[in-house]
């Protein structure tokens, strides 16, 4: 039987029902459309599928769709204000923080949230704020850069 | 990566889903689902009804005289930045701040951890050698379990059809305790190698009082009665220390083709001895 | 102009995929599409009994099921074939579907397509397969022994070849008495790419047309549509059109032709609709090909003075229970011709047994080969500057080959073309404080507790693959050049057509550089179109770190030629003669007059307009390259891993990672160093974490994300990069590749590093990966030895 869920998606309003086993991940893809949340493994490991759900990182395939009912939700597409990328995105532009791009949007929202409660992590806090997240293709190193460039960016404009 | 289909239900109140456990046949409760549903998408579990609790009002951290309350439906998270608990239990706390990645400390409960019973898991070994107590409900009334009972065998706890946990009870940390939670981790699953969790009580430079537990090694969370013996009433020198380590054994330890058994328990002695000394370290007397 | 060639230019891939706006195979929906689940054997070696798909036809949303006997009495090849040979390989056939026999857990036996993937999953979980379990072959030397379990029939003892490279006879002498001899048994572990982005397959056929359209995570999508086309699925390659869109890493896994897709495009062809198959991790795991999985015996000859006699290895290599596209080349002549590393080395032997096991086909993964190799070669000059107590810097640099020597012919095939090893070898002593390190290691040798320990790797790879001449009398079934149709528009603007696929490496803006360099048109009128069969004549895609030496040449060669015919039409314009007409600034002009010219955008447009025009020439200014490269290139560099043991418990701590890197000119800094790190954690990760276990009855133990350990953020350090510059020789741009270079020296330098903190307990080796309890249990020994004597 399916059920019905509202929530608020990237700032839009959503209705939709769903079945029980829907996972939020394929809600997102498949519903809704909205493809740059990635799914890279099936034991809620990779990372490739955090969104922000009232503001926190989880990962949207250890979730049901009807677990996001009544909640906020952002996903990658999101996250710019149209054609404005948000710091981090241009950070990750910047500081070449992706190469393939599978991983980027669970990268990118994973530091959103640490940028949202820690706004000037050390390098060693941003490493282990990214234990949710795999990248295989960077080894860190310019992700990791792209963080600490965003903070800086984000604090200095707040300041 | 595709769970098999299942009805869902969402509980209204505790006693709703007291109810609904009750009359409902292979159903498993979820709040976070993240002990279930990787197991759901795998298809090692395949329960025919879900009954969503997560938006009971089981959630926060309270005190009850001697003890902390903390809801089931706490977050790791939540645990880990709780000012209560890391003023009154930090070694929750600390154990809480180490599970998983962020992510999943932001979704994963109390509850759901302590119900799943991973040996891996952090809290258990946390929550045993601080003598904690497990809250239970059914429809027939509350009852309390300690830790150390609770947890049975591998995956396994005391949790009968029908309960539910509602809380977990942490004693107080008393004047002069440090504690410590050293964890060894699988550098695939996150899950503890070896989590040794400790704490001490000192008093005029003697250990009044000692709890040891250790998660990864057993089944269930390990403990070693002969170890703290030889602890509480010591000077926790070095030297005592190691010598209470070398008395900690382990019947059937958990091996795996990352860590043998044996691995297990020389790496549960070390860390005895590293996680009590940080524990008598950040004791203030 | 501002210098565009050697500048770190940010990419132009990454506003779509900072934003989510890349679409990977998985994200392309059609309308009708369905979905496929393919069903897999849990076993590793069984007989198939029978297959029974009644239920799950009965079952909701099913459109279909379909097994081995569907795919004969459609009368497709349905075969996967090997696209490299060897003298006497065995080449048992590999069905798309299993037809009586499966040979590895994940080998696909049935497949059933529905209306969603869940509906799939569903429906692929109720078939009912009757297996009759067999006993497996795991491991590739134990599959050689008497008894062991056959994979095929067609080869005997699982032996599918028995290769050999060098002078045996000679080798043996230099062994006959040296002065030192070295020897180690070596087992490089068997590895899964892991790509982030499981592979998925997009089949659209339309009967109508007869077409089938197939968008695939590809490394290259011409090399897929030809083996498919060959021994698949039956199409000609008129009506197959193969698309790479966004391709979510591949590290190798990505190049091979599996059997998925030639599934999903029958089910596509059987349905006359749209099917999509995207694996699961645990599919992936089960059937991407796996890599590595070596197991060696390595000797090391030298003389009193330390310099190298000899060096002789033999090899069991692990090829699954299959041959993948090109799972023979890689433990052969990718591996056997790079052991003679930097060093002069007079007399060399190797003789590499390819096995069938079991398990899943190994084949490229990153590196291919020459990390196995490089692995073999400095663990051997590791050991053997501890045992003849010479300085690990030192005996190297005793055993470089000359700068004054390049052209270098190896005793394993190669002519190394160019080198100059010292100056990496000394940058990276410099970076890294080799003498303070050695200071600091000797007094906590003294003082007890953790231990540091130093790793050299000093690498040589080759890559840029490939002269096609060479590798087709060495067996490949291919050849290795690239192609690149540069056409320039009426507008000025410039499209580039190149073969050359990527997943992540950044071509776009690379390949820009490399034509806004030679034509001085602007970056963004530069358009780089790839990963399509229906656009690109003809390529043979990314891998083997040749997309800047190959593909990069090609259109180097392509824009050389649109600089001919336009002075020629330039030199039309100006009345002046083709040899007088130079091209700066985006501007023809006649040299010694600059003030006499026509722009760029002039000679384009009248390219096209031919009103005033050479009579010998055509209009149109486009050029197509087929670029053959005239060797390998030969990256190399030392890098120096420093890490910290903790003896109590075993356990490795990387603290630090040098790495001095010498790949020719540089196009975009920033993505050379950004390929460097990749590879770097790989390598890193191949040497304390990553590890592909099988249990004695071909189970996959490390099956999923929880028991196979990838690299994270913070188990890893900031990696120190530099350079050198030896640019290389023989292609127009001095470029020599990149992609692997990270990958080839980083496992060695971690295990020397380890092996060098063991030193004090007279540890030798302890085989990758370096993990907590092994290096426990070495020192354990070590101790209870020493106790004993």
């Amino acid at each position: 039987m399916k059920h019905k869920i509202e929530l608020e998606v990237n700032g839009q309003k959503v209705e939709r029902e769903v079945e029980p086993r829907l996972l939020l991940v394929h809600f997102l893809r498949e519903d809704l459309g909205l493809t740059g949340t990635n799914v890279g493994c099936e034991t809620s490991i990779c990372g490739a599928c955090t969104v922000l759900i009232d503001g926190k990182a989880v990962k949207s395939c250890s979730q049901l769709a009807l677990q996001a009912d009544g909640t906020k939700v952002t996903t990658i597409e999101g996250l710019a204000q149209g054609s404005q990328l948000h710091p981090i995105q241009e950070a990750f532009w910047e500081k070449h923080g992706l190469q393939c791009g599978y991983c980027t949007p669970g990268m990118i929202l994973s530091a959103a949230y640490l940028l949202s409660h820690s706004p000037r992590p050390s390098k060693d806090e941003i490493r282990h704020a990214l234990k949710g997240n795999l990248c295989r293709c960077t080894g860190y190193h310019n992700i990791v850069e792209a963080i600490e460039h965003a903070s800086h960016k984000m604090s200095s404009a707040t300041s | 990566m595709y769970p098999a289909p299942f009805d869902y239900v969402r509980a209204t109140s505790l006693d709703d889903a007291l109810r609904l456990l009750d009359e409902s046949s292979d159903a498993k409760l979820i709040a976070g689902g993240h002990s279930l549903l990787p197991m759901m998408k795998l298809r090692l579990a395949q329960p025919a009804k879900l009954i969503d609790i997560g938006q009971l009002p089981l959630r926060g951290v309270a005190f009850t005289g001697d003890a902390v309350r903390i809801g089931a439906l706490t977050t790791h998270a939540e645990l880990a930045s709780s000012r209560e608990l890391l003023q009154h239990c930090p070694l929750v706390a600390e154990a809480a701040s180490v599970i998983g990645d962020p992510q999943v400390r932001n979704r994963g409960t109390l509850g759901g951890n302590i119900a799943h019973a991973d040996p891996g898991s952090d809290l258990p070994a946390a929550l045993v050698a601080l003598g904690a107590t497990i809250r239970l409900r059914a429809r027939k009334g509350e009852r309390t379990v300690a830790a150390k009972d609770f947890f049975v065998d591998l995956l396994t706890t005391d949790l009968q059809p029908g309960e539910v946990i509602t809380a977990v009870d942490v004693p107080k940390a008393a004047a002069g305790t440090g504690s410590a939670y050293l964890k060894f981790e699988h550098p695939a699953s996150g899950y503890a190698v070896v989590g040794a969790a400790a704490w001490v009580r000192v008093s005029g430079g003697k250990c009044a009082a000692a709890g040891l537990a250790f998660n990864g090694v057993t089944a269930t969370p390990l403990v070693s009665e002969a170890a703290l013996a030889q602890i509480i009433g010591s000077d926790l020198s070095d030297a005592t220390l190691a010598e209470a380590a070398a008395k900690i054994e382990a019947v059937d330890p958990l091996g795996d083709v990352y860590a043998s058994g044996d691995y297990r328990v020389h790496l549960a002695r070390v860390y005895a001895q590293r996680a009590v000394a940080k524990a008598r370290e950040r004791a203030v007397e | 102009m501002a210098k565009v060639l050697g500048t770190s230019i940010k990419r132009r891939e990454d506003p779509a995929l900072v934003t989510g706006r890349g679409k990977y195979t998985d994200d392309i929906k059609l309308e009708r599409m369905a979905h496929a689940a393919i069903v897999r054997s849990p076993y590793a070696h069984a007989k198939i009994r029978g297959i029974d798909t009644t239920a799950a036809l009965a079952a909701p949303g099913v459109l279909a099921a379909y097994t081995a006997a569907d795919v004969a009495k459609a009368g497709l090849p349905g075969m996967i074939p090997v696209g490299w040979l060897l003298p006497d390989l065995k080449t048992p056939a590999h069905p798309m579907l299993a037809i009586d026999t499966v040979r590895h857990v994940g080998d696909a036996v049935a497949v059933v397509v529905a209306e969603n993937r869940y509906l799939a999953r569903d429906a692929a979980d109720l078939v009912a397969v009757d297996y009759d379990p067999l006993g497996a072959a795991v491991d590739p030397k134990g599959a050689t022994a008497a008894g062991a379990p056959q994979v095929h029939p067609e080869a005997p003892g699982n032996i599918a070849f028995d290769w050999e490279l060098g002078d045996r006879a000679k080798t043996d002498a230099a062994f006959a008495k040296p002065a030192h001899h070295v020897v180690v048994d070596l087992r490089n572990n068997r590895l899964i790419p892991h790509a982030i982005e499981p592979r998925s397959a997009l089949a659209s056929f339309d009967s109508s047309k007869g077409e089938l359209t197939l968008t695939l995570t590809t490394q290259n999508p011409h090399v897929h549509r030809l083996l498919m086309c060959l021994a698949s699925i039956g199409l000609p390659e008129t009506k197959v059109r193969v698309i790479a869109p966004e391709v979510g890493g591949g590290f190798g896994s990505k190049i091979h032709h599996y059997a998925d897709e030639a599934i999903t495009s029958f089910c596509s062809m059987q349905l006359d609709r749209p099917v999509k198959w995207t694996a699961t991790r645990t599919e992936t795991n089960a059937t991407d090909a796996h890599g590595r999985d070596h197991v060696s015996k390595a000797e090391l000859a030298l003389d009193a003075a330390g310099r190298i006699l000899g060096l002789r290895v033999h090899t069991y290599a692990n090829l699954g229970a299959y041959l993948s596209t090109f799972g023979p080349s890689v433990p052969t002549y990718l591996y056997g011709t790079l052991l003679s590393g930097q060093y002069a080395i007079p007399a060399i032997h190797c003789q590499v047994l390819g096995v069938f096991t079991h398990t899943t086909p190994v084949d490229a993964v990153r590196g291919a080969g020459r990390p196995e190799a490089t692995y073999v070669v400095e663990r051997l000059l590791h050991l053997a500057a501890d045992q003849l107590g010479i300085d690990q810097a030192e005996l190297r640099r005793r055993n470089f080959i000359p700068p004054d020597a390049f052209p270098f012919q190896t005793e394993v095939a190669l002519q190394y073309d160019s080198g100059n090893y010292e100056p990496a070898l000394d940058r990276a002593l410099e970076m890294v404080g080799y003498q303070a390190l050695r200071a600091d290691q000797a007094k906590r040798r003294s003082s007890g507790g953790k231990q540091i320990g130093l790793g050299l790797s000093s690498y040589i790879e080759a890559c840029g693959l490939a002269p096609s001449k060479v590798v087709g009398s060495l067996g490949a079934q291919a050849g290795l050049w690239e192609s690149a149709d540069v056409r320039v528009q009426p507008t000025g603007g410039v499209t580039v057509y190149t073969g050359s696929s990527p997943h992540g490496q950044g071509h776009e803006t690379t390949f820009s550089q490399i034509v806004a360099d030679k034509l001085g048109v602007p970056m963004d009128q530069v358009q780089i179109i790839h990963g399509d069969t229906g656009q690109v004549q003809f390529g043979m895609g990314t891998y083997g770190s040749r997309s800047a030496a190959v593909g990069g040449s090609a259109i180097a060669r392509s824009a050389d030629k649109i600089i001919e015919k336009g002075k020629r039409i330039a030199a039309h314009l100006l009345e002046a003669a083709a040899e007088d007409i130079e091209l700066a600034d985006g501007k023809f002009s006649v040299k010694g007059s600059p003030d006499k010219g026509v722009g760029w955008g002039d000679v384009a447009l009248q390219a096209y307009l031919a009103h005033n025009f050479p009579e010998d020439l055509e209009p149109g200014l486009q050029a197509v390259t087929f670029y053959d490269p005239a060797n390998f290139t030969y990256p190399f560099g030392t890098h120096i891993a420093v890490v910290e043991i903790d003896p109590e418990i075993g356990q490795v701590k990387l603290l630090r990672y040098v790495a001095v890197d010498d790949v020719g000119n540089v196009i975009n800094p920033m993505i050379v160093d950004g390929q460097i790190h990749g590879g770097l954690a790989q390598g890193i990760g191949q040497a304390l974490w990553e590890n592909a276990v099988y249990d004695e009855t071909g189970q996959l133990v490390t099956a999923s994300l929880m028991d196979y350990a990838l690299p994270r953020a913070h188990n890893l350090v900031a990696f120190e990069l530099d350079r050198t510059v030896t640019p290389c020789p023989h292609n127009p741009l001095g470029v020599k590749g990149v992609g692997e270079a990270g990958a080839i020296a980083s496992p060695v330098a971690v295990v020397n590093a380890v092996m060098d903190a063991l030193s004090p307990w007279g540890i030798r080796h302890v085989d990758m990966p370096l993990s907590a309890e092994k290096v426990w249990r070495a020192i354990r020994e070590a101790e209870a030895k020493r106790a004993a004597a």
